[in-house]
């Protein structure tokens, strides 16, 4: 399945779910936020939700800033 | 003098909110942040890069600084609540400081949009700081709908023209004489944050000024003094302004 993360596609073979994508891409879950299909999702529930085909899914972080 | 200023319940002894973008380096914005005597400093919120692993930025700020997340680079409303949302999830903060730009050449800010993502997020029980033109019915409407302060621009983001309109900031402060205003972008040099807090500023958030001069740290030390400054001045109460002198020395006994 293809999902867009970030803007950029990628593609996923196998089922996984919101924490197990985020190891995959080495994201420590301390200060990372997640968004899927607009949707802020909750750490507590990475866990619980899968990723399906054209999920959109923005992962943020904090830079400098004014 | 304590003169120590609340927002949204929280005492802040420092008047000086500054950002953390544009540093040449991590330790330079140390330690202009230890200089600058802020207790309040500001942060993007931005995609994580998937291709390499990442530091994390907020590791650089003090711990015992109070983060306020901005909703910078967001063009409309939703955007801007949505970026406020994740803000929110990474940090576990309801602080604010709402940024809706309406242009890429100004990065004047979106009013309308300002305060339409403003009225969703102080519902959902942010603590919203609006960044805006300064404009005072603007500002009515927005402490109408529940933001603890206001945010007015000095002049547009990043300019360092300093106050470009002195006469709406100060029919502002006496307009609304009970709200919280902070002057936010546009500062250049200290005497711009002087002249702001003069005029009745409660707080002043600045950052180019500050990254972007020569000597990062000693520039922080100015604007606290400015900012410092400016408020005694305005405290104090300024002289009339006359036409024509007024001598300080007697008159009357000189020598003939």
């Amino acid at each position: 399945m293809k999902v867009l993360i970030n803007g950029e596609t990628k593609e996923i073979a196998e089922e996984i779910n919101l924490a197990e994508l985020l190891e995959r891409f080495s994201l420590s879950a301390a200060r990372v936020a997640v968004e899927l299909n607009k949707e802020v999702v909750r750490k507590k529930d990475w866990n619980s939700i899968t990723i399906r085909d054209a999920d959109k899914i923005e992962i943020i972080h904090f830079v400098g800033g004014g | 003098m304590t003169d120590s200023f609340v927002l949204a319940g929280k005492t802040f002894n420092s008047r000086l909110i500054i950002g953390t973008g544009k540093y040449r380096s991590h330790e330079e914005m140390q330690r202009a942040h230890k200089a600058s005597g802020a207790e309040m400093v500001t942060v993007a919120v931005n995609r994580v890069p998937l291709d390499r692993a990442t530091e994390s930025f907020l590791d650089y700020l003090a711990p015992e600084m109070q983060i306020l997340p901005n909703t910078a680079g967001c063009y409309d409303a939703e955007h801007a609540i949505r970026t406020a949302r994740l803000a929110r999830e990474a940090l576990e903060t309801d602080w604010i400081k709402l940024e809706v730009i309406g242009d890429k050449v100004t990065l004047l800010p979106d009013n309308e949009q300002t305060l339409e993502a403003a009225k969703v997020l102080v519902k959902e029980g942010f603590i919203v700081m609006p960044y805006f033109t300064d404009d005072l019915i603007m500002a009515k409407k927005l402490l109408d709908i529940g933001c603890p302060c206001v945010m007015p621009l000095a002049a547009p983001i990043g300019s360092g023209m300093g106050v470009q309109n002195p006469s709406n900031l100060k029919i502002m402060r006496e307009q609304l004489p009970d709200a919280t205003i902070i002057v936010d972008a546009g500062v250049g040099v200290p005497s711009d944050a002087a002249i702001a807090m003069e005029l009745g500023a409660d707080a002043i958030l600045m950052n180019t000024a500050i990254a972007e001069a020569k000597d990062a740290a000693q520039m922080a030390t100015a604007m606290n003094y400015a900012v410092k400054a400016g408020r005694l001045s305005y405290l104090s109460g300024r002289m009339p302004k006359r036409l024509y002198a007024s001598a300080s020395s007697p008159i009357e006994g000189a020598i003939k």
